[in-house]
């Protein structure tokens, strides 16, 4: 059994080595290719997953050996595997999304000449997102992150013709890049500290380490994870990375990839557990973030963007229950599966809206689409439905778990810290039901002439690439686009209650991550009902503001948070105010130092030595006689001077 | 006679050749000013060694005056050939060998 384990990564990086260096000749079959072996990780996660079912909970990690990369004496680099249940439900959740996925972006890119290609990418990144969860040391883990970051570039520069994807796609690796340095940092501190950097020998550890080497390798983690997950203060790539195809926004930037510093953080447990002020720093940024995201989501027009800040303020939620210690991990993980179904199937169905409306994606020119869409629509809705919590479904049992769980932090922080989650409950209930209302409810927008709406720069024009100014026809997906919508939707309405009743998802992650029982200060029906309380608000809110009235076409101007949220809160300005402008002000000054001090040094010495030395070659006047002189003078000093010295 | 007024000889023919030297502009006149320069040594070498009594002053005057011999031959040699290219015999004419 062991051995299946290196095919799951194999298989999908065979079918990405075929699609990419198989040329033209595969362009007929190359998305079949791609689907299949995506699949083929799935099914071998399956068969791994009932053979753990089989055994005792804790006989279930089952571990790999394939080689040894860098075998040298001390510092020893395998590639070797760990398959535990937190990788489990990883695998599970990326090879079954990541293969829904693949159905659907047959028919989402059928009418893209460069479809094989992008199957090719979308098998590269599921390749390096296995092997990032299923790796038993933290390098190898390290080449799975710097893999998906990859993936994750090419994908989003996909449209590379279009000067926006570009921009973005390097955006989002650049910022990338300084968490990727927090994660490599953290490597080096830990084989420094330690002398090794797998899982095992790092994390037992921990025990007899100073708090203050846990401190900095968990803010390490921590700025890693920031990178990963789009968290304050990194946060600033993933609106822009919209503007990849939609099936890379729901895979890679909603139900995957973004979760990965998640990951990171529930699986270094150990070391956060020994550092409790890089804990509150978890908390701290899950918390900002999650309220960030959730104020940026409620201003965006653009349905991805809005989708967009929805994921970063979920993946808030994740960060903080993570940062809350062994009573979120559990709950931490939970969330991240089931916002998996329901915001792949969210961002499925805005793809799906996009297909029917000619890649319009401001939201102010849909509405009414439900009764052209209702796949889509019904779909939708459930997936809505999950993520505002509504009672029964996934989001639900999760959200409630975190937020009960954050009270249960205890003191002044567990009130905060609830608090905010609370809040970020009801802003969740409140945009998604303006995305909701905008796109599937209201007058029917489209139908008048589309004028573009100079209030919201932020917009790409992207309907004048394919319709000019012809007026939609929105008409229902394909069935290999609305399958996976539906099998999505299954998951975001009955995964919350499969995991969460009778705590089979505490029994199941419990024996790696550690579980412990939360008291919140409150009992945790209060808790749930104003859940439930926060989210009616919220939706009572919206409805009152886009249900109620019509929604105008152009976008008024706004308050002036909602100009700042348009702007994403102004992320961007302050990077270019803060980091460009201070870097241009730092190197300039460096510059200036360079230029007057050092290099000053350097040419005042030669100016000075040239100046003596034009001033002594006027004594090489080429007469003898003077140089007579100089002789004479010479012997007459040297003779002056012996008799003097011999006076005295 | 004092052999102490050879010497205040010897230093003022010394004195002579070394201004001439100086001041003369003619290599040929300079060239003899080094010559008296030579002989004006050569005879302090001899004062010298009348006065203490041995004979190596007398020794170091033979030395010089082969020398000089050897230094006459090499610079009347330079000196005719300047003269041939330049036609004069000025020292300061002579003054190529600056920056």
């Amino acid at each position: 059994m062991e051995n299946l384990i290196a095919l799951l990564v194999a298989a999908p990086l065979l079918g990405a080595a075929v699609l990419l260096c198989g040329g033209r000749r595969l362009d007929a079959v190359g998305h079949w290719i791609g689907t299949v072996l995506a699949a083929a990780s799935f099914v071998i996660g399956a068969i791994l997953f009932a053979d753990m079912l089989g055994k005792g909970a804790e006989e279930r990690e089952m571990t790999q050996h394939l080689f040894s990369w860098v075998p040298v004496e001390g510092f020893q680099a395998d590639v070797a595997f760990q398959l535990d249940q937190l990788s489990m439900t990883f695998v599970l959740l990326i090879s079954g999304v990541g293969s829904l996925i693949h159905v659907y972006s047959i028919g989402y890119m059928e009418h893209d000449e460069r479809r094989r290609r992008f199957f090719g990418y979308l098998n590269l990144f599921l390749a390096a997102m296995l092997l990032l969860v299923l790796a038993d040391n933290y390098l190898l883990l390290y080449v799975g992150w710097e893999g998906v970051g990859l993936a994750s570039y090419l994908l989003i520069g996909f449209w590379q013709h279009k000067p926006s994807a570009a921009t973005a796609a390097k955006k989002a690796f650049l910022v990338n890049r300084v968490g990727d340095m927090g994660l490599s940092i953290a490597i080096m501190l830990m084989f420094a500290w330690f002398g090794t950097f797998a899982f095992g020998p790092v994390l037992e550890a921990t025990g007899e380490t100073s708090e203050g080497k846990l401190t900095a390798i968990g803010l390490m983690l921590l700025l890693a994870a920031c990178g990963k997950s789009a968290q304050v203060p990194l946060q600033s790539w993933l609106g822009d990375a919209m503007e990849g195809p939609t099936p890379v926004s729901a895979l890679i930037h909603a139900a995957t990839m973004v979760t990965a510093g998640v990951y990171l953080i529930v699986r270094s447990g150990a070391i956060f557990n020994g550092a409790p002020d890089a804990q509150l720093a978890v908390t701290v940024v899950g918390a900002v973030t999650l309220l960030f995201g959730a104020i940026v989501g409620c201003a965006k027009d653009d349905i991805k963007k809005a989708l967009a800040g929805s994921t970063m303020s979920q993946i808030g939620y994740m960060i903080l229950a993570a940062g809350l210690g062994p009573i979120g991990y559990v709950f931490a993980i939970m969330h991240l599966v089931t916002h998996g179904f329901f915001k792949a199937g969210l961002f499925l169905g805005a793809g799906s809206v996009m297909h029917g409306m000619n890649d319009e994606v401001d939201m102010r020119k849909y509405g009414g689409l439900r009764k052209y869409m209702p796949v889509t629509f019904v779909t939708f809705g459930l997936g809505y439905l999950a993520i505002i919590g509504f009672p029964g479904l996934s989001g639900f049992f999760s959200k409630d778990k975190i937020i009960e769980a954050a009270f249960a932090k205890g003191g002044t922080e567990g009130w905060i810290l609830g608090g905010v989650a609370l809040l970020g409950a009801a802003i969740t209930a409140y945009y998604m039901t303006r995305v909701m209302l905008m796109t599937f409810f209201g007058e029917e927008r489209w139908r008048h002439a589309p004028t573009p709406s100079p209030a919201e720069p932020s917009v790409e024009p992207a309907a004048e690439t394919h319709g000019e100014h012809a007026e939609p026809h929105p008409h229902e997906s394909p069935s290999s686009m609305t399958i996976p919508m539906i099998v999505l939707a299954f998951g975001s309405v009955f995964a919350g209650a499969f995991f969460g009743i009778g705590d089979r998802f505490i029994h199941w992650l419990e024996p790696v991550t550690d579980h412990a029982h939360g008291h919140p200060p409150v009992s945790a029906l209060t808790v749930t009902l104003s859940t439930v309380a926060v989210m009616v608000i919220g939706v009572g809110v919206a409805y009152a503001q886009y249900g109620r009235r019509p929604v105008p076409v152009a976008a008024p101007r706004g308050s002036l948070l909602t100009r700042a949220a348009r702007r994403d809160l102004l992320q961007d300005d302050f990077n270019h105010v803060v980091l460009v402008r201070g870097g241009e002000h730092l190197t300039r000054s460096l510059v200036y130092v360079d230029h007057t001090l050092v290099d000053g040094v350097v040419n005042g010495t030669a100016a000075s030595m040239g100046g003596l030395s034009g001033r002594l070659r006027r004594l090489q006047n080429g007469f003898a006689r003077s140089y007579a002189v100089s002789m004479f003078g010479g012997a007459a000093v040297l003779i002056a001077a012996t008799l003097l010295m011999r006076a005295v | 006679m004092n052999p102490v007024n050879y010497l205040y000889l010897a230093a003022l023919l010394f004195t002579i050749g070394a201004t001439g030297v100086l001041i003369r502009r003619n290599a040929i006149v300079v060239f003899m000013c080094v010559e008296l320069m030579l002989n004006a040594c050569n005879l302090a070498l001899v004062a010298f060694s009348r006065m203490h009594g041995n004979l190596d002053g007398q020794i170091i005057a033979f030395f010089t005056m082969v020398v000089a011999a050897a230094e006459v031959v090499v610079g009347l040699a330079i000196i005719v050939s300047l003269f041939r290219s330049r036609h004069s015999a000025s020292v300061d004419d002579a003054s190529l060998m600056k920056l």
